[in-house]
């Protein structure tokens, strides 16, 4: 259970993250997306309990991160972004000492466990040092799950892991995921469409949507777009098209395919099947067309233009999505 | 408190992996074997014109010991703190359930325990040394001896860990360590000593090389000696621990 509310953080004249306010409940999985800089970090620093806010309130499986930050730091599992690791230990002996610092009991047992769950076992022995960038991934995942915590905080998980692995962390983040709350960034949207139960889309500090990916995708858009192909090069259509009641704008988009805009929430492919078979042209294809998720988010975090509190160090983040 | 030991465990462990340690340790034998060799190499010379001389505990508690101490302490000390910081495994530690007065003293115990280490090994010269002089070598100075360089080195990684948290870059930190001892070794009141004032006291009292030389080394044990250094101990920790806290707000 995390709870946030008016979270506030400043780096000097810097705000990194505005007033931001969400909640993400016992088995649920809540995405964290957002361009380079937006304040994914920070946000999941302030909650893992390395930092404090500069204003607002954040609490972590009911415990304030400010003043029960102890406790908090019990109850959370947590995966820095650059994946810091003791580069001279091997690997067991650093989830040894990482269990250790938690009070496990049976820590060597324990530390077998996740090896497991992470495939790690017969790299055990190996120094931290030498092992790939995906494999200190999965290390860093194991540290994070060393004390079955609470809560779940995950600065982009699956980053530098092969398919195989990506798919692997997914699935244990998903089972994770049904009896804790579980935080990941990530700007992957595939990924944010896959795994999170909650997306929570954020730009410049500030929360721009909140909400399931499938709705997300479905209301945002504001008209639902479908695309029409008939064989021929379907001279006329448009006209035709444009009569059907409801329709909006109509385009065409190359010899014998059009685009049609119709309001959301009213399906009038049928009505538009009909009258373009009446009218005797051979229907290849009548489908809608979804705004995928990275369309969303292009769209929400596209730069706007500079709010009156920020300053310009805020300006030299680049506002599109790389990944 | 457990968690104070597991850090310092680990920490001491780490030694054995760090080529600095090595090199300090390797200075420490060398430097202090040779003393030795020395003073064996005299006493024979002496013995030869028929004269005798006996070499004394200061083989391995005198100047030579404290210069050692005051350039190993920087070496052994600056990684502690701002290697976490500049790889980032500070953000572990600050993220795992330990107090930042266990990070701290935790981190000063096992560089401690790898100083202590160092020092035991070499009293294996005044044990060689006490089988070739009768009746023997004064056993008490000797204990002094080292009773004052355990105090000193406590209160130098003391120093050393606080300087560590303070910056990210390992080699500022070896060379404002070694600043900051070598003026506490150098500072005297401009008076002379019998100026009774009571700033030239404190700069007097502040020494910490005198704290040693001038009673531990003779063989004399003071308590306010012993209190010196205890409290430049507790102190350089405590600001420590306000240092890493002053990292979170920031």
């Amino acid at each position: 259970m995390i709870e946030v509310e008016g979270l506030t953080k400043d780096y000097g004249p810097r705000r990194a993250i505005n007033n931001l306010t969400f909640q993400a409940n016992d088995g649920e999985i809540l995405g964290f997306l957002g361009p380079n800089g937006a304040g994914k970090t920070t946000t999941m620093r302030i909650l893992s309990g390395f930092m404090p806010p500069t204003f607002g309130r954040a609490r972590v499986a009911g415990f304030d991160v400010v003043e029960k930050s102890l406790e908090v730091r019990k109850r959370v599992g947590y995966l820095p972004e650059t994946v810091p690791l003791y580069r001279d230990m091997t690997v067991f002996d650093y989830l040894k000492y990482m269990a250790d610092l938690r009070h496990i009991k049976d820590a060597e047992d324990r530390v077998d466990d996740v090896l497991g769950i992470v495939h790690m076992t017969e790299r055990a022995d190996g120094y931290i040092g030498n092992l790939s960038k995906g494999m200190r991934q999965r290390i860093g995942l194991a540290q994070a799950l060393l004390h079955e915590p609470e809560v779940l905080i995950l600065d982009e998980p699956t980053i530098g892991l092969d398919p195989a692995q990506i798919k692997e962390v997914r699935n244990l983040i998903s089972e994770i995921g049904k009896e804790r709350s579980v935080l990941l960034s990530t700007h992957i949207l595939s990924e944010a469409q896959q795994i999170c139960d909650r997306v929570l889309i954020i730009n410049k500090g500030k929360i721009v949507a909140e909400d399931t990916p499938e709705r997300l995708q479905a209301g945002l858009t504001g008209v639902q777009r479908i695309a029409l192909r008939v064989s021929g090069d379907g001279d006329g259509l448009e006209k035709l098209v444009g009569e059907v009641s409801g329709v909006g704008e109509v385009s065409k988009i190359e010899e014998g395919v059009v685009e049609i805009d119709c309001p959301p929430g009213k399906d009038l492919r049928p009505t538009i099947a009909r009258k373009v078979i009446d009218a005797g042209y051979d229907l290849l294809e009548l489908k809608n067309i979804d705004l995928s998720l990275e369309d969303i988010f292009l769209e929400l975090t596209r730069d706007e233009p500079e709010l009156p509190q920020m300053d310009d160090s805020s300006a030299d983040q680049p506002a599109s999505f790389q990944d | 408190m457990r968690n104070m030991w597991t850090i310092a465990r680990r920490e001491y462990k780490l030694f054995f992996t760090n080529p600095i340690a090595y090199v300090v340790a390797f200075f420490f034998m060398i430097i202090l074997g040779y003393m030795f060799f020395n003073a064996l190499a005299q006493a024979n010379i002496y013995a030869m014109y028929g004269q005798s001389y006996a070499p004394g505990p200061d083989i391995v508690t005198g100047p030579w010991m404290v210069i050692l101490m005051v350039f190993a302490m920087p070496a052994i000390t600056m990684r502690s703190i701002a290697e976490e910081v500049h790889t980032g495994t500070m953000e572990l530690m600050l993220t795992a359930p330990v107090k930042d007065w266990e990070l701290i003293v935790g981190k000063w115990l096992g560089t401690f325990m790898f100083m202590l280490s160092l020092l035991a090994i070499t009293w294996v010269f005044p044990i060689i040394l006490n089988r070739f002089v009768t009746p023997g070598i004064d056993q008490g100075v000797l204990l002094s001896g080292y009773v004052g360089l355990v105090l000193m080195a406590a209160s130098l990684v003391a120093i050393g860990i606080f300087i560590s948290s303070l910056f990210n870059n390992q080699v500022v930190v070896f060379f404002v360590s070694l600043a900051v001892v070598l003026i506490l070794w150098f500072v005297i009141s401009p008076m002379s000593n019998t100026s009774s004032s009571m700033g030239s006291q404190i700069m007097n009292y502040l020494n910490l090389i005198n704290h040693y030389s001038l009673n531990f080394y003779q063989g004399t044990i003071d308590l306010s000696d012993a209190v010196y250094f205890l409290s430049i101990t507790a102190f350089s920790l405590f600001l420590g621990t306000v240092s890493i806290e002053v990292r979170r707000w920031r």
